[in-house]
C-alpha cells in the first residue's frame, strides 16, 4: 500500500504526456522546419520508453492564502453582504453579469472585408453544456440583418402543390408545434485551418457552431396542407426575405422524415433577429447556409436549383479540379473547448478536459481524448442528454505534470463513422477544399502553461 | 383598382373556405393569389424555368456596370477589395473543354466566380435577386441581361457586340468555362436524388493504444501573430480553470510567473454614435475608418479636410470621383441631419 493519494488517483490513468523535455522543446523551436520531424520523433520514442515512470507532481497541491490572517475577501464583509440589493425587474429583460463582458461573439480580423457579409464567432471556450445562449449564437449574414415586423411577415408555399398557399405568423404559431435540440454549423467552420494553422483560439477555429432548442412546425405539414405532389416532388427551394433573398435546395428525404422545421422559437423565446426573426428553416445535420433565415417562400420542384450558395460557394474543390456540389451533411466532428488555444494553465495539477461532439448523421456514440498527440486515447464521459444532430458535451479528468502535451478529441457517431485526422482528410480532399473540415483538432500545452493551436502531420 | 383587389381577396377567401375543409387544420392559411406568387416566385432554375423575357447588350451592360457594380467588383470584375473577384482565370480553351484548367494550378491565387460556376442560370438569378448589394432587386430584367452579357464578355465567353436574351441563354450555357466541372459522387447529400455515394470518403478507426507511429508538429502560428486577434486575455472569462493569454506581452517564462490580470476595458469612444450612423447609411460597405477599402479610409478624409464640414457634407450628398482614385462614389441619399453629423465628425473628431 503506497499512499491514499495514489489510490485516489487510480481512476485517472497516467497519460504519457511527458514525452517532450524542456530541452526538446527548445531544440524544436530553434530547429529548421525540416529538422523538426526528427526531434519530435525521438522525443516520442523516449516518452514511450519512460511511460512507467511515476510523477509526483499531480498529487494534491493546496495553496495557502497570501495574507497571514486569511483572505480579506472573507475577513472583510463585502458591501453586498451588508447592504440592500437591487429591485426586481430592474432589467425587465435580464442581462449577463457585467463581469461576463469578455464572453462575446467576435469577428475574425481580416477574414471579411465588409461587416454585413460577414461572420461573428461564438465564444465556445466560455460556454457550458450544450445550449448556446441566444445572444452568443454565431452570426453569418450575406447582406446584413434585419428586425422584421412579424405582423407583416408571410410564408408562401408554391411549385408542385395543388394549391399555392400563404401563411402569416398567427397561422404558423397556431399549428401543432414541436421543440427539438439541434446544432447548426456553418459549412465553412474551421475552413481557415484547412491548409495550415491560421487562428489562435477555438472561438475562431470552431465558433461557427451553436446549438439551440428550436420550436416550430414540420415543413411536411405545410406542404401537405398545400397538397404537395409527392410523386413528382424531389427537391425543395427555400428562400429568405432579406436583401440577398438567400436560396438553397433542401433535401426531400429530411422533409419527408419530419425533421425539417419552419421554426419561430429558439431557447424558449422567439428567434433573435440575427438568427432570422420571425421565421427560419431548421435543417438538422445540414450546414447552416441551408437554414434559411427570414424564410418567405418554399417552392416544391423536381430538380436541384443551383443557387449562388451551391453553384459558386459552399462547393468543395477536389484535387482533380472538380467541385463537389450539394455537399450538405456536416459529418461527425468534435473539439476540446478547454483547455484550448489562447488559454493559460495556472500550474501543474488537475484539469477537466471538456469539449463538444456532434454529427449530422445522428447521435454521438463515443468520444476519445488523447493528451499525447494521438498515440494513446481514453474514452471520455458523454454527458446527457445525447440527442440526434445536437451537440453532445464530453468530459475527461486529467492531471497535468507540467510537461508539453498535445490534447485532441475524436468522435464516433451512431453510424460508426469516426472523425478523421487532418492527414486522412487531406489524402482524399486535398488542401484547397475550404468547406466541411471535420478533422481532429490539436492543442499544444506548452511547459509555460500556454495553449497553442497546432497541427500534426 | 381597389375594387379589383377587393374582388380578388373575396375570391381568395371563398377558395380558402372550400380548401380548408379538405385539410386537417381548418382555418389556418389561405390560397396565394397568382399576383402574389408572381411577385415572389423569382427564382430561375438551371433549365431556365422562371426566366423572364428580355435582352441586353454588352454595351448596355457596361453602362449599368460602371454606375452600379464597379464600385465593389472593379471596372473589369477583377476587384478583390470588397468581394472575391468575379472575372479571371478562365481561357478560350476552357470554353471548349468545359473544365477550367486553372483550378488545377496550386500557384493560382484566387478562385473567381467564372472559374467555379457551371450554370448560367445561377448568375442571372443572383444578380436579379440580390444586386446591387445596397439596393437589391432594383435592376430591370433587361439590365440583368445586359450586366450578365458584359460579364460574359469580360470573361471572353461572348464577343463585344453580343446581345444576351431569354432566347439564347441555353446556347450560352454551352459555352460556360466550367460547365462540366461539378460532381455529386459524395455521401454528403441526405437521400439518393443526386445518385451520390453511400459511404463517406474518410475512414478513421477508433484505435486506443500506440496508434500513431510518430507525432510531428506540422503547423503553428508564428510568434508575430501572437496579438493578431486582439488580446486573448480579454476573450476569456475572469474566472475559471484557465485564463486567456495576455497576448499584448511576450509569453510568460514558466509556471512560476504569475498570470497577469485582464487589461482595462476601453471606454466607449466619442465616435461610437457616428459609427452607428455610418453603418445605418451603408457607408461602411465601401469605407473603413483606418484602412482603404473601395473608398479612402475615413481617417484620411478627415486629415485632408480639417474643419471643412460644409464641403464634406456637400461631397457626401453629391458623390464624386477623381480625388481618391477612379472608382466613383455614388450620390448618397442619407438624411440631411445624418450627413451633417457625419461631416462634422469627419471635420473635427475623426482624426483624434
Amino acid at each position: 500500500m503506497t499512499s491514499t493519494a495514489s489510490t485516489k488517483r487510480g481512476r485517472i490513468q497516467r497519460a504519457p504526456e511527458n514525452f517532450l523535455s524542456q530541452q526538446d522543446i527548445k531544440n524544436y523551436q530553434n530547429a529548421e522546419p525540416n529538422a523538426r520531424r526528427g526531434f519530435l520523433r525521438s522525443a516520442f520514442l523516449a516518452a514511450a520508453a519512460s511511460a512507467a515512470a511515476f510523477s509526483p507532481v499531480a498529487q494534491g497541491q493546496v495553496t495557502t492564502p497570501a495574507v497571514e490572517d486569511g483572505d480579506p475577501n472573507i475577513l472583510n464583509l463585502p458591501e453586498h453582504s451588508t447592504h440592500l440589493g437591487q429591485a426586481v425587474a430592474t432589467h425587465p429583460y435580464g442581462l449577463p453579469s457585467k463581469y461576463e463582458s469578455n464572453v462575446q461573439r467576435r469577428q475574425s480580423p481580416g477574414l471579411t472585408q465588409t461587416t454585413q457579409s460577414s461572420v461573428a464567432f461564438a465564444p465556445l471556450q466560455s460556454l457550458f453544456g450544450i445550449v448556446t445562449p441566444s445572444g452568443l449564437h454565431f452570426e453569418r449574414h450575406h447582406q446584413g440583418w434585419w428586425d422584421i415586423d412579424p405582423t407583416k411577415h408571410r410564408l408562401m408555399i408554391n411549385g408542385l402543390v395543388k394549391t399555392p398557399m400563404v401563411f402569416n405568423m398567427d397561422d404558423l404559431m397556431r399549428l401543432t408545434s414541436v421543440s427539438r435540440f439541434h446544432f447548426i454549423e456553418c459549412g465553412a467552420n474551421t475552413a481557415v485551418d484547412w491548409g495550415n494553422v491560421a487562428v489562435p483560439t477555438v472561438q475562431y477555429t470552431h465558433g461557427m457552431l451553436s446549438c439551440s432548442e428550436f420550436t416550430g412546425v414540420p415543413l411536411i405539414t405545410l406542404l401537405e396542407m398545400a397538397g404537395v405532389d409527392l410523386k413528382k416532388a424531389k427537391f425543395v427551394l427555400a428562400e429568405g426575405a432579406d436583401g440577398s433573398s438567400m436560396t438553397r435546395t433542401i433535401p426531400m428525404s429530411l422533409i419527408l422524415s419530419g425533421e425539417v422545421l419552419v421554426a419561430y422559437g429558439q431557447n424558449g423565446e422567439m428567434l433573435r433577429p440575427e438568427n432570422g426573426y420571425p421565421l427560419r428553416l431548421v435543417v438538422p445535420g445540414v450546414q447552416g447556409v441551408s437554414w434559411v433565415k427570414y424564410l418567405r417562400r418554399i417552392e416544391v420542384g423536381d430538380m436541384p436549383y443551383a443557387t449562388k450558395d451551391e453553384a459558386v460557394h459552399y462547393m468543395d474543390l477536389m484535387p482533380d479540379g472538380q467541385h463537389r456540389q450539394y455537399t450538405s451533411i456536416q459529418e461527425c466532428k468534435s473539439v476540446v473547448t478547454t483547455p484550448s488555444g489562447g488559454q493559460v494553465l495556472f500550474d501543474k495539477g488537475f484539469y477537466n478536459i471538456t469539449g463538444l461532439a456532434w454529427s449530422g448523421r445522428g447521435k454521438i456514440k463515443q468520444v476519445d481524448v488523447s493528451v499525447d498527440g494521438g498515440r494513446n486515447w481514453r474514452h471520455a464521459r458523454l454527458e446527457s442528454p445525447i440527442m440526434s444532430k445536437a451537440l453532445t458535451r464530453f468530459n475527461v479528468d486529467w492531471v497535468w505534470d507540467g510537461k508539453p502535451a498535445i490534447i485532441q478529441s475524436r468522435a464516433m457517431d451512431e453510424t460508426g463513422f469516426v472523425q478523421p485526422t487532418y492527414k486522412q482528410l487531406r489524402s482524399v480532399r486535398g488542401t484547397r477544399s475550404i468547406y466541411h473540415n471535420n478533422a481532429i483538432q490539436s492543442w499544444l500545452v506548452q511547459e509555460n502553461g500556454e495553449v497553442k493551436n497546432v497541427q500534426i502531420a | 383598382m381597389f375594387r379589383l383587389l377587393k374582388s380578388v381577396l373575396l375570391l381568395a377567401c371563398l377558395c380558402t373556405h372550400v380548401f380548408a375543409q379538405t385539410t386537417s387544420f381548418p382555418g389556418v392559411g389561405r390560397i396565394a393569389t397568382p399576383k402574389e406568387v408572381g411577385a415572389w416566385d423569382i427564382d430561375v432554375r438551371p433549365d431556365f424555368k422562371g426566366l423572364p423575357a428580355g435582352s441586353g447588350s454588352v454595351a448596355q451592360g457596361q453602362e449599368v456596370w460602371e454606375s452600379k457594380c464597379a464600385s465593389c467588383h472593379g471596372v473589369f470584375g477583377e476587384s478583390n477589395e470588397v468581394f472575391m473577384p468575379l472575372i479571371g482565370g478562365t481561357s478560350p480553351e476552357d470554353v471548349k473543354t468545359g473544365h477550367v484548367a486553372t483550378l488545377l494550378r496550386k500557384d493560382f491565387p484566387a478562385r473567381t466566380t467564372f472559374m467555379k460556376v457551371s450554370t448560367l442560370s445561377t448568375l442571372w438569378d443572383y444578380i436579379n435577386r440580390a444586386m446591387p448589394w445596397t439596393s437589391p432587386k432594383s435592376l430591370k430584367p433587361d439590365e440583368v441581361y445586359g450586366v450578365l452579357a458584359y460579364m460574359l464578355n469580360l470573361a471572353t465567353v461572348v464577343p463585344d457586340d453580343f446581345v444576351l436574351s431569354n432566347k439564347n441563354m441555353a446556347q450560352v450555357q454551352q459555352l460556360m468555362p466550367n460547365r462540366l466541372g461539378m460532381q455529386t459522387q459524395h455521401a454528403m447529400w441526405p437521400g439518393d436524388e443526386m445518385g451520390n455515394a453511400k459511404k463517406s470518403d474518410t475512414r478513421n478507426t477508433a484505435c486506443m493504444k500506440n496508434c500513431a507511429a510518430e507525432v510531428v508538429l506540422s503547423s503553428q502560428l508564428p510568434d508575430y501573430a501572437r496579438n493578431a486577434h486582439g488580446n486573448l486575455a480579454d476573450q476569456n472569462r475572469l474566472v475559471g480553470a484557465q485564463k486567456g493569454a495576455l497576448t499584448t506581452q511576450p509569453e510568460r517564462k514558466d509556471l512560476s510567473t504569475p498570470i497577469k490580470g485582464v487589461t482595462e476595458k476601453l471606454e466607449p469612444s466619442k465616435s461610437d454614435a457616428v459609427l452607428t450612423l455610418l453603418q445605418k447609411n451603408n457607408c461602411m460597405a465601401c469605407h473603413a475608418v483606418d484602412r482603404k477599402l473601395v473608398g479612402p479610409a475615413l481617417r484620411d478624409v478627415a486629415q485632408k479636410y480639417p474643419n471643412q464640414a460644409e464641403y464634406l457634407a456637400k461631397k457626401i450628398k453629391s458623390g464624386g470621383m477623381g480625388i481618391w482614385g477612379n472608382i466613383p462614389m455614388p450620390a448618397q441619399s442619407a438624411s440631411d441631419s445624418d450627413i451633417q453629423t457625419i461631416a462634422n465628425w469627419l471635420a473635427k473628431d475623426a482624426v483624434k
